[in-house]
């Protein structure tokens, strides 16, 4: 069969914010670059964002990025890499102010500075008080940065391809990176996008779980791609849990409802957060919140007929603060769980909210794997950034407003890596191997002759329900090596599924299927590399993990500060070390210690 | 011009999961009967930007244009 090609300087695949941030740095150098996106770029989901973007401003109080940097290490539960986080944080104003140069609409103090607000986990002078550090378009941060960078793109001549399914990376025998393939969804039919660059900011893959605040769109089709391709993929057991996700529905409760005096309760009505944390209370960090509900509903206490979830109760509330203060709330409670919190309070459950692993990357964006002894060599032709990608900042847990920072930062410093590259003639065309069209096609051809095969909605509910049941917020080593069991079989079923629709043109059924070979992957990898870690970090909590001196709250910095490596070939795990060394000598280490608030 | 349903389909992919919810309960209801004229109306609807239609769906904002209320009536009853 023909395969049409298409070549270009740089291809990227994913719209949202990281690679509309890289792009605009390679359309700006006059690269010839191609942007393919399943979807519309300002329908991605960087749109759902509404806490805002970290950076230490002070404007609204003082902050300096050393106090940012502690608190994205101690956040990380010192699992993230301290060259990269203090890379990050120190690019931080320099990406927000060129973001209020594009236009975008950031709230403003009464001076015209940019206004700021404080989020949960970040302070001042290394965790003695709250610090206000989060830039925001009211509740709208991640629309209106998607709407700012897109139309500067355009002004950029980025060539946008839009409701374009990316399908597989093409490597030649040396492993090197020379684009991807990709299904027009419009035709259906595949073509070839070679180029001297391929960057993927293709987004998390939160759709793993049945309980997911994620939008359909986030498929983990960048961190699938990668893996099949022989890839391994970076510490994808931690996936942050947002402690208030409508029961059943996924839809996303914000902080605020607690901040505004909502409070948790369990089956008897108790207000549980004041013996999980006596202090914060309902206010605990997400990490903290959504480890205390998990235990009281393993002990019983609840709620509802299967006593699957607890009540957000915010009916003590007046409804003139409900409505003024909690806008959308109601909305989404009424429309979610049928019930008005005026009169009576939300079921609620923890949910998966964020991916903290993906593909291995350096603070620089290049994509980097094992090899030869030495565990971070770049593969030429290969960069990520944003969820889809492990640089690792956000390491066992992510501080919220830290995930528009680093779709920024690493966005631009991907894009400006591959400018470089270009520019200094690094960067070639290199041939195409021969059959560089032929897994894509024949992943094709095999939905296309599938008889006797599986249904793709029913596999891929019941990837979601294991990975829910076997590798939530708290994990037990039996059932994890049962979830094992179970997600390897799915895997299987996954390899024989069929559709009916066997149209070439806007076939959905087929793009659900194509997008189920991605999930799956990030599903196998995120069970394997949780049953392998005997230990509790982050986001969450081994119950054979010992609270003692030598492993407070049962992280075993002895045997587990290290990133998991995980490989689809032979689904075999490896290992390499945490940076614990920053970047430059403008700052110390920041030393272990046991992660309390 | 014929409006192509597997496009329209697709282009029910949002980026808020409140919208997908609704429309995956839409899709499944309702889309298969929608006259063509509907349909187009569907289309209309679907360039306005995510965070205004749900204000329209779940009825903080009202509906902005006539020729959507139908739609949006059908994506909040459900």
């Amino acid at each position: 069969m023909k395969v049409a090609k298409r070549t270009f300087d740089a291809v990227i695949v994913g719209a949202g914010g990281a690679g509309l941030r890289a792009a605009l740095q390679l359309s700006e150098a006059g690269m010839k670059t191609a942007v393919l996106t399943k979807v519309f770029p300002t329908r991605s989901h960087t749109v759902a964002a509404q806490g805002g973007v970290a950076a230490s401003l002070g404007n609204s109080t003082e902050d300096n990025w050393h106090w940012h940097m502690y608190d994205t290490v101690k956040g990380s539960d010192w699992l993230g890499d301290q060259d990269a986080i203090e890379f990050m944080v120190k690019k931080a104003n320099e990406v927000v102010v060129e973001l209020e140069h594009y236009g975008m609409p950031f709230d403003r103090t009464d001076n015209g500075k940019i206004y700021q607000r404080p989020f949960g986990g970040h302070s001042q002078n290394y965790g003695q008080t709250p610090v206000s550090r989060s830039c925001a378009a009211a509740d709208r941060t991640g629309h209106a940065m998607l709407h700012a960078l897109y139309q500067r793109n355009v002004r950029a001549n980025t060539q946008f391809f839009v409701e374009w399914m990316a399908m597989d990376l093409i490597r030649n025998a040396d492993g090197d990176v020379l684009g991807v393939t990709a299904m027009e969804m419009e035709t259906g039919e595949v073509s070839i996008f070679h180029a001297k660059a391929t960057i993927f900011a293709t987004g998390g893959a939160g759709r793993i779980y049945y309980s997911s605040t994620n939008a359909f769109i986030n498929t983990g089709d960048g961190v699938g791609m990668a893996a099949r391709a022989g890839i391994p993929l970076e510490d994808m057991e931690f996936w942050q849990f947002h402690p208030t996700g409508v029961a059943g529905a996924g839809v996303l409760i914000t902080e605020g409802v607690r901040g505004e005096g909502g409070i948790l309760r369990n089956s008897s009505g108790e207000r549980f957060m004041e013996r999980y944390a006596p202090n914060l209370k309902d206010l605990a960090s997400r990490d903290v919140v959504s480890r205390a509900m998990t235990t009281e509903i393993n002990e019983g206490r609840g709620c509802g007929s299967a006593k699957d979830h607890v009540l957000l109760d915010i009916t003590h509330l007046s409804p003139e603060t409900i409505n003024k203060r909690l806008p959308g709330i109601r909305e989404i409670s009424i429309q979610f769980a049928g019930i008005d919190p005026i009169k009576a309070p939300i079921p609620v459950v923890p949910t998966c909210h964020y991916q903290m692993g993906g593909i291995p990357t350096n603070y620089k964006g290049q994509v980097v794997v094992p090899k030869d002894g030495n565990s971070n060599v770049p593969i030429v032709g290969f960069y990520a950034a944003g969820e889809c990608a492990c640089a690792s900042v956000h390491g066992a847990n992510r501080l919220g407003t830290n995930s528009l920072l680093d779709l920024l930062v690493f966005g631009k410093a991907a894009g400006e890596t591959v400018v470089s590259d270009f520019q200094s003639g690094q960067l070639k065309l290199q041939p195409l191997p021969e059959d560089a069209a032929d897994v894509s096609l024949a992943r094709i051809a095999r939905l296309e002759s599938q008889t006797g095969g599986e249904d793709v909605h029913e596999v891929r509910l019941e990837m979601q329900r294991v990975m829910q049941k076997h590798a939530g917020v708290f994990r037990f080593a039996d059932v994890l090596k049962e979830g094992v069991t179970k997600i390897m079989e799915v895997a299987e079923r996954a390899k024989r599924t069929q559709i009916k629709d066997k149209s070439r043109v806007w076939n959905t059924a087929r793009t659900e299927a194509l997008e189920l070979d991605n999930l799956i992957e990030v599903a196998k990898a995120t069970m394997v590399s949780a049953e392998a870690r005997k230990e509790s970090r982050g986001a969450h909590v081994r119950d054979d993990a010992i609270d003692c001196a030598e492993t407070p709250n049962g992280r075993d910095d002895v045997n587990w500060l290290k990133h998991t490596l995980w490989y689809s070939q032979g689904n075999r795990l490896d290992y390499k070390p945490v940076n614990l060394q920053p970047m430059s000598a403008d700052v110390e280490p920041i030393a272990l210690a046991k992660r309390t608030y | 011009m014929t409006i192509n349903r597997g496009r329209v389909r697709w282009q029910c992919r949002r980026a808020l999961l409140e919208l997908d919810l609704v429309f995956a309960r839409f899709l499944e209801r309702h889309f298969d009967h929608l006259s063509d004229d509907q349909l187009a109306d569907l289309d209309d609807l679907l360039i306005v930007e995510d965070h205004d239609l749900w204000a329209m769906i779940n009825g903080s904002q009202p509906v902005a244009d006539d020729r959507w209320k139908e739609m949006v009536d059908l994506l909040r009853a459900g």
